[in-house]
């Protein structure tokens, strides 16, 4: 199968691989997918003031489901809640020039968004959020 | 060293230098077709397939006259289950064959299946074994074919050809076995095995691909009769028409002839080469299955799961090394391999495995460096593998809910 130059870039490069404190009130965490359909995506956010400011990920799956998932960190960050939920899985296609077996791929990527955000959501409404400053 | 490195030997083989030498006069001056039975053109051709004929008859223990050459080892398993179901078994019968079994076996007795032929698929244990005890059970009275492989393609796994001949003489069945990843790299002999159909394909010991051959047992009894699935000018003893593929052939009585001599040295040094793989991928890094028999398997087959990295993202870091994973991703079918489900692997290592196949040009120096290719890569994919994390952390991924898309 033959890559794209974009998915080639992510899976040489992925931006903002690693973990933030899933623990953190302002922070969001997705994992989707399951080890036996071949694609887990972690993906996790951190808000301030309603702004996604931060953005990591670790992905389990073939170079398109790493390249989906770097670039939705990527796109999500420094956007806001309300913005980042209007990333559609087809806008990762076009950008990566998925083949259509790959759409899958793009489709966990927009779950893992829609997920972290609505993991932190959740959070905010258990444990209002504490006033600082 | 050259890059790409070729580890695909299961897939196909180069053809060898002295095997192309061999072939090329029959594609220019000699080009005659074998039939031609009234000049000289003819009969250089036909003797360049009667000496092939006895080369690879030769490299099972089987005669000249037994040998049907074909388009390869897909026509060969069709023409022998097919040939033999339709000869023996006017009114059905019952067919004993394997799940792991390459599909160009599997599909003509699922074709047969659907005519009407009752077929038993026989499991493997996580070793890609058999149980010899299940067949002796399975066969019945009207049982026309046993059709169990010498070598698994994607795992490697030996059958015990011996045993399941003599069990398959006891009865009086009819034995097949699809050779074409086994011969030159294990002792075949059709005589001690009791085999009365052997498929081979030329392409698998370095010659060309689009010939092969199946061995027909008519030296000794009980002789074995065959439907053809071509018919035309009668070519074959009338078992397979249309003009025969003198160039092909020829290098394929090559290919046989000179594994037949070098087999047993080249076995040796592609065995040292594998168990250095394996030891070296196995030192360097940890949570790593075999999949296959530890020690009955094919020398040049390692085919191994790297757990939480998924095998089509670990081939696209490996881009100087040619190998196949049973990753679902990297077929078309979106299913990983079946030959994996049957020995009980689980979707998720399945998900993980590559075979690396490898064979006659196979060098040390390039072993050394897909040591170091898959343990730089691998870890760097670890560390982005959410699976990895979550294993270090010392969660049960067995026991987690997983999200699935939707
Ligand atoms: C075990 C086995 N049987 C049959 C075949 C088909 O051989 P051919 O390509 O000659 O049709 C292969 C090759 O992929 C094989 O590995």
């Amino acid at each position: 199968m033959a890559y794209s130059d974009k998915v080639i870039d992510h899976y040489n490069n992925p931006r903002n691989v690693g973990a933030l404190d899933k623990s953190s009130a302002d922070v969001g965490t997705a994992v989707v997918g399951a080890p036996e359909c071949g694609d887990v995506m972690k993906l996790q956010i951190k808000v301030e003031e309603g702004k996604i400011v931060d953005a990591k990920f670790k992905t389990f799956g073939c170079g398109s489901a790493i390249a989906s998932s770097s670039l939705a960190t990527e796109w999500v960050k420094g956007k806001s809640l309300d913005e980042a939920l209007q990333i559609k899985n087809m806008d990762i296609v076009e950008e990566l020039a998925l083949p259509p077996v790959k759409i899958h791929c793009s489709v966990l990527a927009e779950d893992a968004i829609k997920s972290a955000i609505a993991d932190y959501k959740s959070k905010q409404g258990a444990q209002p959020q504490e006033k600082t400053g | 060293m050259k890059t790409p490195i070729y580890l695909d030997n299961h897939a196909t083989t180069p053809v060898d230098p002295r095997v192309l030498e061999v072939m090329l006069p029959y594609f220019t001056h000699k080009f005659g077709n074998a039939a031609s039975r009234n000049h000289a053109f003819g009969w250089e051709a036909e003797e360049a397939v009667d000496r092939a004929r006895q080369q690879v008859g030769a490299l099972v223990g089987a005669d000249a006259k037994e040998i049907i050459f074909t388009s390869g080892a897909t026509e060969s398993n069709n023409l022998a289950i097919l040939g033999a179901a339709q000869f023996l078994g006017e009114n059905g019968g019952h067919i004993i064959t394997c799940r792991t079994e390459h599909k160009a076996v599997l599909d003509p007795a699922r074709y047969l299946e659907s005519k009407g032929f009752r077929v038993t698929w026989l499991g493997v244990d996580a070793n890609g074994s058999i149980s010899l005890e299940e067949l002796e059970r399975a066969m019945t009275p009207d049982t026309l074919l046993v059709s169990l492989m010498a070598a698994n393609n994607e795992v490697g796994t030996l059958h015990p050809l011996e045993e399941i001949g003599k069990i398959c003489a006891d009865k009086n069945v009819l034995f097949h076995t699809d050779a074409t990843q086994g011969v030159g790299h294990m002792n075949i002999d059709v005589a001690r095995m009791n085999i009365g159909l052997l498929s081979m394909s030329a392409h698998k010991i370095y010659g060309p691909k689009g010939v092969g051959a199946l061995y027909v047992r008519r030296r000794r009894k009980p002789r074995v009769k065959l439907s053809p699935l071509l018919h035309g000018g009668g070519h074959e003893w009338g078992l397979r028409s249309g003009t025969l593929n003198v160039p092909g052939i020829a290098g394929f009585g090559e290919a046989a002839r000179l594994i037949s001599a070098e087999g047993q040295a080249e076995t040796q040094r592609i065995l040292a080469l594998r168990e250095r793989l394996h030891q070296g991928i196995t030192e360097r890094l940890g949570h790593i299955k075999l999949n296959g028999h530890p020690t009955l398997r094919h020398p040049g087959n390692l085919n191994l799961s790297f757990a939480y990295v998924e095998g089509e993202s670990l081939l696209m870091g490996m881009d100087d090394v040619a190998v196949s994973s049973g990753s679902a991703c990297t077929s078309a079918s979106l299913e990983p391999s079946y030959v994996l489900r049957a020995l009980g692997v689980g979707d998720d290592l399945a998900h993980s495995s590559i075979r690396f196949g490898l064979g006659r040009f196979t060098t040390q120096q390039e072993i050394d460096h897909v040591i170091q290719r898959v343990t730089a890569v691998v870890n760097r994919l670890r560390e982005m593998s959410p699976l990895y994390e979550m294993a270090q952390e010392g969660i049960d991924l067995s026991k987690v809910k997983w999200q699935q898309a939707h």
